[in-house]
């Protein structure tokens, strides 16, 4: 981070809906821009390589791994994390849903599991339990067992097309 | 539920509800707190060099480079710490014989595993800290490693540590009844095999993560630590950095995941502590991955002989274990690593009536990481051992394996029971859980699509799995041995003004619930609304002394706590009430509506209590000083242990051709007495059952024969994931223990303890076919291929 100042690059983009403008080292990857540069600390470091899904954001609309990203490739780029889509309201069905069904204990792979099963339920708003498994099949958590994150997300599936997933 | 009922069990009661987590909204919505999310004014990051050798001198080490490299505050080897930190032994005065040699923060002259911590840097950022660390200039001379337990055990082994003799770091023998006569039996059906379990770890999703801070004006260590027992951290810290009790504050925010990873004492913690007193100013460590896989302890890695004897009738005449394990090279401090091979020979095969039962245990020092404790300690293996003997014993005989088990389990009306290693069962309900197991699968249905499918070359197979799970422990797993770990818990509960209610609790949070669980505890006895209680927990400044979370025992006796303090509080709130009615207390009682008359009429909300104890004195009668706050303690006194039970079922496809298993379902029976929130025993139950079919299915970690880790990441190291994942049904039996009035006992490790076995007994029930068996978890592709003679 501070070892070679000189060989800093300066970015410019759009996090959460805010423009933020930061001179980084170009090994800085976005897990570290995020959580020491801009203090958004809901993105997570576990697995460090693009297996576990707990760095799970989105980059110009797709979910993708910040770990496997530098920050200096984001250039003009539209990052949300975990915090900014918790804020807009977009994932609090989502959110409640986890909530009710418990498909959440320590809650270290949440963000990664939530923003991962929006991005399902946008391209298929009627999956199977076996289609939300696979889907869901690179988030790692390690307390739940994953049924009650199933539950949850086919409840939420069931009520966005109107059969009241209340069960 | 069998027992007595009680105000707990009235319809408004919170107790017994599947309630969702109050504090578990936050971490959905990114706003949880762990410890690498903490921050303090002039932090410094640590990273370690660490042994590359599994077994090496060190020769030499030479920092200056490091030193001087861009952002390092200190470059620290074992040196620098002389006398700073005092050494630890991993040993338990109970467990007769257990042995091992002092542990320092960083390694001095030797190392013995690939992962020991040699030399700290303390940095501006981890990745200047890790740019240091890339320049130390280590020599080493690689020693001769002992990595294999039976070579460590062997006649004429090199000791790993001198002074310790040989490598032999505890053994136990159990021979109870009549084992030998037994076994010779006229008629009986005897049975052999040998099982191997693999080592396998934690993987915590939060890493392994302590911050620590040392303010020498005012003499005060905070540590923040991503742990399961501040209370016992801070006892241990006092004692090895020779500080006063008040010196010290160990808190613990929002944990990612523990499992029992984060109880121990890890060397690289006791260096971040030691290098923050040395420096003078916080120090963060957060273990990367790789140091996870090579410095979290790690667990199992046992191998097993087991004999069993059967009558022509099934009937279990007599069963026999030889246990090897290996733990590494020192004992963990201060659960040590002997309780794993402890707990397996206590535990194998009690929860059925046999009383010849003969057990050996030697547990070996080896050059690889140090085990120690993990989520069901020893139950896996003890289960699964068990459990796959019973199904040869069946096939044997031609028994239906559930016809065995309910020929075998302990009768449900004979309680209490002694089992032959010595295992008081107050009360546990096997039978019936059998019962329902085999209605709640549909067993008969499904053994007759198994067989139809076998005609069509599906090979599917049907694994049940009998267990019991100590829960509860009292201060004999411990406290006797003479460790700092408290068995008992403790609560504080204050009626704040405006009617609420403030819990101070011991036991710790991990996403297990526990908060959620005081919560409706407290709410029952109080008759308030859950949303009215606020727990605080993870902090010794602010919370009464208790044990944590460890073994299952945050609600049975951390639960038991807070049911004590808040009928302590509400005999308080009774009495100013009394007073300021002019009714005696015993006229009074709380509903819905605060304080009412034994026909339930309301009479004086809680927050005209709170609020005229604490603003308006003046207005009370003479002589009443209102005690708004009640703290009970509770630890377990009529058993040392509260055992649970409950069975498994496993069903699963077996691919003949590939040695893949699809696993289709899972089923589990528990009985874990009082259910204070069936939601979250039953997650306790799912993510437990997951977490053992890793260990019977997926993970190891692979050594080669001189101790290097193979697969030390998450791509190599195969972990279960939701795609190969059954659902799973979960139903329950309640059995409460007469040992608390709340009568809960611990769920937290029996889907561990069981599932392996359930999934084991399936497996070479799809196997059985082709006469050919698996006896070595985890249960690979590979190792499925090998038994049916396609390696």
């Amino acid at each position: 981070m501070g070892q070679r100042m000189s060989e800093r690059i300066t970015i410019n983009l759009t996090v959460n809906g805010e423009s933020v403008s930061r001179a980084v080292d170009p090994r800085m990857n976005l897990v570290d821009f995020l959580r020491e540069e801009l203090g958004l600390t809901g993105t997570r470091w576990s697995c460090e390589h693009g297996v576990c899904g707990a760095c799970t954001v989105r980059i110009d609309g797709a979910i993708s791994r910040g770990c496997l990203v530098f920050a200096v490739q984001l250039e003009g780029a539209q990052v949300e994390t975990i915090e900014g889509a918790s804020q807009s309201g977009e994932l609090a069905d989502l959110q409640a849903a986890f909530h009710r069904r418990n498909a959440v204990q320590c809650g270290f792979c949440s963000a990664g599991m939530l923003l991962t099963s929006a991005a399902l339920l946008t391209e298929n708003k009627t999956p199977s339990r076996d289609e939300i498994r696979e889907q869901l099949s690179g988030n790692y958590c390690r307390c739940t067992g994953y049924h009650s994150i199933v539950d949850a997300v086919e409840e939420v599936a069931a009520s966005r097309a109107g059969k009241g997933g209340l069960k | 539920m069998s027992g007595p009922l009680s105000f707990l069990d009235l319809p408004a009661s919170p107790v017994g509800k599947s309630l969702p987590r109050a504090n578990a909204k936050r971490l959905l919505a990114g706003r949880g707190v762990y410890l690498d999310d903490l921050r303090l004014p002039r932090l410094v990051h640590l990273a370690f060099l660490r042994s590359p050798y599994a077994h090496a001198r060190i020769v030499s080490l030479d920092t200056t480079e490091a030193a001087r490299a861009p952002g390092v505050a200190r470059v620290v080897t074992a040196k620098d710490l002389e006398g700073r930190c005092a050494p630890w032994v991993g040993v338990l005065t109970h467990l007769k014989g257990l042995k091992s040699a002092p542990q320092f923060p960083l390694a001095k002259e030797r190392v013995t595993w690939q992962g020991e911590p040699v030399v700290a840097v303390a940095a501006a950022s981890r990745a200047e800290a890790e740019d240091a660390v890339n320049s130390i200039r280590a020599e080493w001379e690689e020693l001769p490693p002992v990595t294999d337990m039976d070579a460590a055990l062997a006649p004429g082994a090199v000791p790993i540590h001198a002074a310790l003799g040989d490598n032999l770091a505890f053994a136990k023998t159990i021979d109870a009844g009549a084992v030998d006569a037994a076994f010779a039996t006229p008629g009986a059906v005897v049975i052999e095999e040998d099982f191997s379990f693999a080592r396998h770890t934690g993987v915590t999703p939060e890493p392994r993560a302590i911050l620590a801070d040392w303010d020498p004006a005012g003499e005060s260590l905070t540590v923040h630590h991503a742990g399961q027992s501040p209370h016992m951290m801070k006892e241990i810290l006092a004692k090895q950095f020779a500080l006063p009790e008040t010196a010290i504050r160990v808190m613990a925010h929002d944990v990612g995941g523990s499992y029992g990873i984060k109880i121990h004492v890890y060397p690289d913690e006791m260096a971040a502590i030691a290098i923050a007193i040395l420096l003078a100013r916080p120090v963060k460590f957060v273990a990367d991955r790789l140091e996870s896989f090579t410095s979290d302890i790690h667990a199992r890695e046992h191998r097993i002989k087991a004999r069993m004897a059967v009558s022509a009738k099934g009937e279990l005449l007599a069963f026999a274990i030889d246990d090897r394990t290996g733990i590494g090279p020192y004992s963990t401090y201060p659960r040590t690593s002997a309780v794993e091979g402890n707990q397996v020979v206590n535990l194998a095969g009690s929860w059925y009536r046999c009383k010849n039962y003969r057990a050996n245990l030697r547990v070996a020092f080896q050059n690889k990481p140090p085990t120690s404790q993990y989520r069901a300690v020893g139950h896996p293996i003890a289960c699964a051992v068990t459990e796959a003997m019973m199904d040869r014993a069946a096939a044997a005989l031609a028994l239906d394996p559930a016809e065995i088990r309910r020929i075998n389990l302990i009768a449900d009306d004979a309680y209490p029971w002694t089992s032959a290693s010595g295992l008081k069962f107050e009360k546990l309900s096997q039978q019936a859980a059998l019962a329902k197991l085999l209605k709640l699968m549909d067993y008969k249905a499904l053994r007759a699509e198994q067989a139809a499918l076998r005609k069509k070359g599906i090979h599917r197979g049907i694994g049940l799995a009998c267990f019991v799970e100590i829960t509860n422990p009292g201060p004999a797993f411990y406290g006797v041995g003479g460790a700092p770990i408290s068995a008992q818990d403790g609560a504080t509960l204050r009626l704040d003004p405006g009617g609420t209610v403030t819990c101070a609790f011991s036991v710790t949070e991990q996403g297990q619930g526990t908060e959620a669980m005081a919560a409706q505890v407290a709410a029952a006895a109080l008759c308030l609304p859950v949303e009215k209680i606020r727990i605080v927990t993870g902090d010794t400044e602010r919370t009464p002394y208790g044990g944590g979370t460890w073994a299952s025992r945050g609600a049975g006796i951390g639960g038991e706590a807070v049911l004590q303090a808040a009928l302590a509080l509400k005999a308080n709130i009774l009495t100013m009430a009394g007073a300021m009615l002019q009714t005696p207390a015993e006229a009074l009682d709380l509903g819905a509506s605060g304080v009412v008359d034994r026909a339930g009429n309301p009479r004086m909300g809680l927050d005209e209590i709170g609020r005229t104890a604490y603003f308006r004195g003046d207005t009370l009668p003479p002589g009443l000083q209102p005690e708004l706050v009640a703290t009970r303690h509770y630890v377990p006194r009529l058993y040392p242990f509260a055992f649970t039970n409950g069975v498994q079922g496993s069903y699963l496809e077996l691919d003949a051709e590939t040695g893949f298993i699809k696993l289709l379902k899972h089923w589990v029976v528990e009985d874990c007495g009082r259910i204070i929130n069936p939601l979250l025993v039953e997650e306790q139950i799912r993510g437990g059952v997951v977490q053992g079919i890793g260990g019977a299915l997926y993970e190891e970690c692979l050594y080669d024969s001189r101790g290097q880790l193979l697969n030390g990441n998450l791509a190599d190291y195969l972990v279960p994931m939701a795609a190969e994942m059954p659902d799973i049904e979960v139903a329950h039996i309640e059995t409460p223990t007469a040992d608390s009035a709340l009568g809960a006992k611990g769920a937290g490790e029996a889907g561990t303890g069981g599932a392996p076995a359930a999934v084991m007994n399936a497996v070479n029930d799809a196997l059985s076919p082709f006469k050919a068996r698996v006896s070595a978890q985890p249960m690979t592709p590979a190792r499925i291929l090998a038994a049916l003679g396609r390696g």
